[in-house]
């Protein structure tokens, strides 16, 4: 890398103007419609929400460290996992690439000025930003109990806390991913440059459309049932209230409705980053470009017919939960695909390990974990046992902390350079690649082996016989939150002290990578015409010729 | 709407697009992904309703029987009456009519869309909360009701959460038609140029097509005129 970094090195990126420097002051980021800087501010919220989620997962796990519970109250303990739960997932993981990488990266890629819609994107992030203040004042004023999924009645009838304001931070939050979504699918429509035809397109704008899809489709659900749920606590009226007549089982369907495509949300653009990653630090051409791309919008489609898998345990009809079983198994084809296409592609390439591709190979790895494991619990035996179990727990956050957050984490640090025009230490990266990936794996490997021994999940004390593994998994939670703060600094000094990334600095391929870096408001000084497929590194020519 | 006002820009487009071709397509694409989702939006009521339904018959039937069908079908007169003058608008737009033309449509269609609302709340809703039949606000059930009153209780919710989220749907689309009333006023509009009516257009037919179904939904099918005799 530091060869090819010396190669490139450009004018200082002071000496011209780009889209950090072109304008000065609060007024022009917070009236800005430019995506590149959108990407900043939703960059700038969505860590501050990590923090906070991040925060009370180490509370719990400290807790956990005795079996007796060492910290908090168990009614704390509720409000704790709930809190890491709905932060996590409606804000963090939902945005976490789509609203960065994806509104950073979209336009660039397809050679596009700008989004479709670029006020409608900054509304997306101030509408974002009240959802999660609502969050915030819901975790400030007392918290809620419900665990993430809101079930009802513990919801409802029987609900402590502040739900109202935690579900209208859903709600609100929500229609920031709809906008979002619908802004992207229209970008990738209409916007794209000459030349560039679908199957020339990144397989990163292939999985953020079929992201986009899912949020513009099973969004609305969830803001619906979030709506009820309001409604039912402010007028004490109740549509899933079981005095009235109501079924509680139909808000977990509803809830799953959306709640489970929101799990390939937030794996398909980790799929996208790492199809990206694989291709550059492997100097190949992806192997079978379009049944990568196709495997993404099938992920998209599958993930809206297998809800009920949530549901094994909770009194659905036999016969649903056996098709659910067998449609939840269909998405290990298209995700395999994936797998396999990306070893093929690592095959005879000529690889290097610079920190992102660090973060794409440990991505491979967890997330074939998550995704066979997810196998265990989609065959109905098997999730009678395991369901409500740490081998869920496990299992899901080998989806989406090893799989989303490792994804998310290498492709800020393969785009860093483009978006913030400087260089991070590498050294320094690939040590916290490493201290991400051992802390992780610490700290859920074995909550696998606590849920097979049948520890529940959602609970403040704990038999003796599991300390040791829940001392270990704490151990491995604290070596993980080291990893994710070096990175922090880093990047952060970077963007003072950096040198100067020149336009490509891993000499990679794609159209964000002929503009400068940062690029300019316009992101390129003509709009350039595209004549050749993805990836087309020269290496891959050398190989179909010969 | 912030995307509408952005587009207005007659000779200018907005600075993303190439050629105005681009930004209408743009424009007509995201307003159908948007209705898209609403579509699913309001498909999560319908689908909670058609359950309870199924599970309730009797007590939803009941419910549907405290409903003025006369108010109901007014309002789908007027909604579909709404519709044909929206249609005209842009038609007038299209065919390169004088502004005072589309001024006159658009007005005409602000002027249904209130009258549905001051009907639903003047009429009906005041009606409703006089008969006590409000859940949440002075519900009271009745004797005749008998072991059934919980659930004509959840009837009534679903009609007021359905016909109340078409109605805030209905208050948006003439806030829409009011700020394309200043538009035309200010000549944005020409034959060449009309994409904002038009995509308006779109979103108020959507919400008359949303009214086309609850209609019969909440009112007719084991209402008060429905077949059967009940």
């Amino acid at each position: 890398m530091s060869t090819a970094v010396a190669d490139l090195h450009d004018a200082p990126a002071e000496s011209r103007v780009n889209y950090l420097n072109a304008s000065y002051g609060i007024r022009s980021w917070l009236l800005t419609t430019d995506h590149k800087r959108i990407c900043l501010l939703y960059l700038a919220v969505i860590t501050f929400n990590f923090f906070i989620g991040g925060t009370a997962a180490v509370l719990m796990r400290l807790n956990l460290i005795e079996p007796t519970g060492a910290l908090v109250e168990p009614s704390t303990y509720n409000k704790l996992f709930s809190i890491h739960g709905i932060i996590m997932v409606f804000f963090f993981l939902v945005p976490s690439i789509p609203a960065t990488l994806g509104n950073f990266l979209i336009p660039l890629m397809i050679g596009a000025r700008d989004v479709a819609f670029p006020k409608l994107n900054l509304l997306s992030w101030y509408v974002f930003v009240v959802g999660s203040l609502f969050a915030l004042v819901a975790v400030l004023s007392g918290g809620v109990d419900t665990g993430w999924t809101f079930y009802t009645p513990y919801s409802s009838t029987y609900s402590h806390g502040n739900v109202i304001a935690a579900a209208l931070g859903v709600f609100i939050a929500g229609f920031s991913s709809i906008l979002t979504g619908l802004n992207f699918i229209v970008t990738i429509h209409k916007m794209r440059a000459p030349g560039m035809t679908w199957f020339r397109l990144p397989l990163f704008i292939w999985a953020m459309y079929a992201t986009s899809l899912i949020f513009v489709l099973g969004t609305p659900v969830i803001a619906i049932t979030m709506f009820l749920l309001g409604l039912e606590r402010i007028f004490h009226v109740g549509v899933f209230d079981p005095a009235l007549g109501g079924d509680p089982l139909l808000f977990q369907h509803l809830f799953w409705f959306y709640s489970h495509p929101a799990v390939y949300i937030m794996i398909l653009p980790g799929m996208g980053v790492v199809s990206e990653l694989i291709t550059a630090f492997s100097r190949k051409r992806i192997f079978g470009y379009s049944f990568v791309a196709f495997s993404s919008l099938a992920i998209a489609v599958i993930s809206f017919i297998v809800w009920g898998h949530h549901m094994f345990v909770t009194g659905q009809s036999i016969y649903a939960g056996l098709v659910f079983s067998a449609l939840s198994f269909l998405v290990a084809i298209p995700s395999a695909i994936k797998v396999f296409n990306w070893t093929a592609t690592l095959y005879k390439g000529s690889i290097s390990y610079e920190a992102p591709m660090l973060y794409a190979l440990g991505f491979i790895g967890l997330f074939t974990m998550g995704g066979l494991t997810g196998l265990f619990l989609a065959s109905l035996a098997t999730d009678v046992h395991l369901n409500g179990t740490y081998f869920i727990v496990a299992h899901f956050h080998y989806i989406m902390v090893g799989g989303a957050v490792m994804a998310y984490l290498g492709g800020i640090h393969f785009w860093w350079p483009k978006i913030s025009g400087r260089l991070y230490p590498d050294l320094w990266a690939r040590f916290a690649a490493l201290v991400v990936f051992v802390g992780f794996n610490l700290t859920f490997f074995p909550q696998f082996v606590l849920g097979y021994l049948g520890m529940p999940r959602r609970y403040a004390v704990y038999p003796s016989e599991f300390q040791v593994l829940n001392v270990m998994s704490s151990a491995g939670a604290s070596i993980l939150g080291v990893g994710y703060i070096i990175p922090l600094i880093y990047l952060i000094w970077s963007m003072r002290y950096g040198p100067p990334a020149g336009p490509n600095p891993w000499g990679a391929k794609g159209l964000e990578w002929i503009t400068p870096s940062p690029p300019p408001t316009e992101n390129f000084e003509e709009i350039p015409t595209v004549t050749e497929g993805a990836y087309n590194y020269p290496s891959s020519k050398a190989e179909h010729h010969g | 709407m912030a995307e509408l006002a952005a587009h207005a820009h007659p000779a200018g487009m907005a600075h993303q697009f190439e050629d105005i071709e681009q930004q209408r397509d743009a424009g007509r694409l995201g307003m159908w992904i948007f209705l898209a989702t609403e579509i699913l939006f309001f498909g999560g009521m319908f689908t909670s309703y058609t359950i309870y339904r199924e599970l309730h018959l009797a007590a939803f039937e009941t419910g549907s029987r405290l409903l003025e069908v006369q108010f109901g079908a007014t309002n789908t007169a007027v909604l579909i009456c709404s519709s044909l003058t929206m249609a005209l608008a842009i038609r007038a737009a299209q065919t390169g009519r004088k502004k005072g033309t589309i001024i006159f449509w658009l007005i005409l269609t602000m002027i249904l869309g209130a009258t549905f609302l001051g009907l639903k709340f003047r009429f009906e809703w005041y009606h409703d909360y006089v008969e006590n039949i409000v859940p949440g606000l002075g519900f009271k059930n009745r004797a005749e009701w008998g072991p059934l009153a919980p659930q004509v209780q959840m009837f009534m919710c679903f009609y007021f959460f359905m016909t109340g989220l078409h109605a805030l749907h209905m208050v948006v689309g003439i806030g829409m038609l009011t700020v394309l009333l200043i538009m035309t006023a200010r000549n944005r509009f020409s034959a060449e140029y009309y994409a904002p009516l038009e995509i308006s257009g779109l979103y108020w037919h959507f919400v008359d097509i949303v009214w086309i179904f609850l209609f019969p939904l909440l009112y007719l099918i084991g209402g008060r005129y429905a077949m059967g005799g009940h």
